[in-house]
């Protein structure tokens, strides 16, 4: 642990380069505290972000060593290669400056995909009861710890080419609706994600769950949509 | 190629990505064998031809070339498959074992053929 890191980080816009620093190997030490002792010691014009520092708020997602991560909770023993770190910020996102990226493309296609819950009832009617063990509630369950980190965004190779398609955590909400009974906009959702933009886009490459961390499973949730949609289609409500 | 983009290659280094890269070869091959199977079957039409033809597919070679696009066809029937069963079956997880079921299912054809064709 008395080695020292060798830290590549990427300063600028989306025409920035490389910058590296050496940053001394700590115990615990995650990719996050280590662009912190940049910022902090060796250079106070480095941008990022984050703030919970305990994988619950999502911001703190980089592309660490060629894959994307979320920073905070990746320990440098793992993710290092060789004493070396290279930082760049998430892909698939304009780079505003350094390791942060503009998420506004990003959140608009939560809402292009209907990511907005539509209650059916008011405060004033009884709260509803959902059983656990239902195969809604189960599948809803599955795909609703998401914390909008955009990681899986970021690995997706259909999002690289295709800048329109709504994207894994997008879609991935938009399932998670279509299993909720109380939501009332379950036709509507459909129609958005099954449009061209939407799930049949998806090549079940599974770059999404392979990196989310929270081992989400988009993929999974995506194959659910284009079943909803098939089936829509073969009765003819698309 | 430098280090790092290496790296962002490594990214897409598991079995649904190579799943999903080989479907999109296999297919891509299949597409562009395609013209040469229809002009191989307007050849049919004229009988010397043919045969000469026929003489010209014993080489080992050709042989070879064909227990290729056996095991392309068979890679790319069997991802299809996968893929259906990934995306209308209910997702359990076994997303691997149906890649697994998949290139085996091809190897197996492909090595039928060549057990066939020798
Ligand atoms: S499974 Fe679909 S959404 Fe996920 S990375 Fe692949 S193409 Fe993108
Ligand atoms: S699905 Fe996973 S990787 Fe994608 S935004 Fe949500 S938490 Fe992040
Ligand atoms: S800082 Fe909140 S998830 Fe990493």
């Amino acid at each position: 642990m008395t080695t020292d890191l060798d830290v590549q980080v990427w300063r600028g816009d989306s025409a920035g380069e490389l910058q590296r620093y050496v940053v001394p190997r700590g115990d615990k030490q995650t990719v996050l505290d280590v662009v912190t002792y940049i910022q902090r010691r060796l250079d106070p014009t480095l941008s990022y972000r984050f703030a919970c520092r305990v994988g619950m708020c999502g911001s703190c997602a980089m592309t660490v060593n060629g894959k994307p991560r979320w920073t905070c909770r990746a320990s440098v023993e793992r993710v290092a290669e060789a004493g070396s770190l290279e930082l760049r910020p998430l892909r698939n996102m304009p780079v505003i400056k350094d390791l942060a990226v503009d998420m506004t493309g990003f959140f608009e296609k939560w809402q292009e995909a209907g990511g907005r819950f539509v209650p059916t009832s008011t405060r004033h009617d009884p709260i509803a009861v959902v059983p656990p063990s239902s195969p809604a509630r189960q599948a809803a369950d599955a795909g609703i710890e998401c914390i909008n980190c955009g990681i899986c965004h970021a690995a997706c190779d259909v999002v690289a080419w295709d800048p329109a398609y709504q994207g894994p955590a997008a879609l991935n909400r938009a399932w998670t609706l279509q299993n909720d009974v109380r939501d009332g906009d379950h036709g509507q959702r459909l129609r958005a994600v099954a449009s061209g933009s939407g799930c049949l886009g998806c090549h079940s490459m599974g770059n999404c769950a392979r990196y989310c961390p929270n081992s989400l499973n988009p993929t999974g949730s995506i194959a659910g949509l284009k079943r909803l949609a098939v089936k829509a289609a073969l009765k003819g409500e698309l | 190629m430098t280090a790092s983009a290496l790296q962002r290659l490594a990214m897409r280094n598991h079995p649904a990505y190579w799943a999903f890269v080989v479907h999109r070869v296999s297919g891509v091959g299949l597409a562009l064998f395609l013209p040469l199977h229809f002009l191989v079957l307007g050849l049919m039409l004229e009988p010397r031809a043919a045969d000469a033809f026929f003489r010209w597919t014993e080489q080992p070679l050709v042989k070879l070339a064909e227990t290729l696009l056996v095991v392309l066809l068979a890679v790319h029937l069997a991802g299809g498959l996968r893929l259906l069963a990934l995306e209308f079956l209910p997702w359990s997880d076994r997303q691997k074992t149906w890649i697994a079921i998949a290139f085996g299912f091809a190897l197996f054809s492909g090595l039928l053929f060549l057990l066939a064709a020798w």
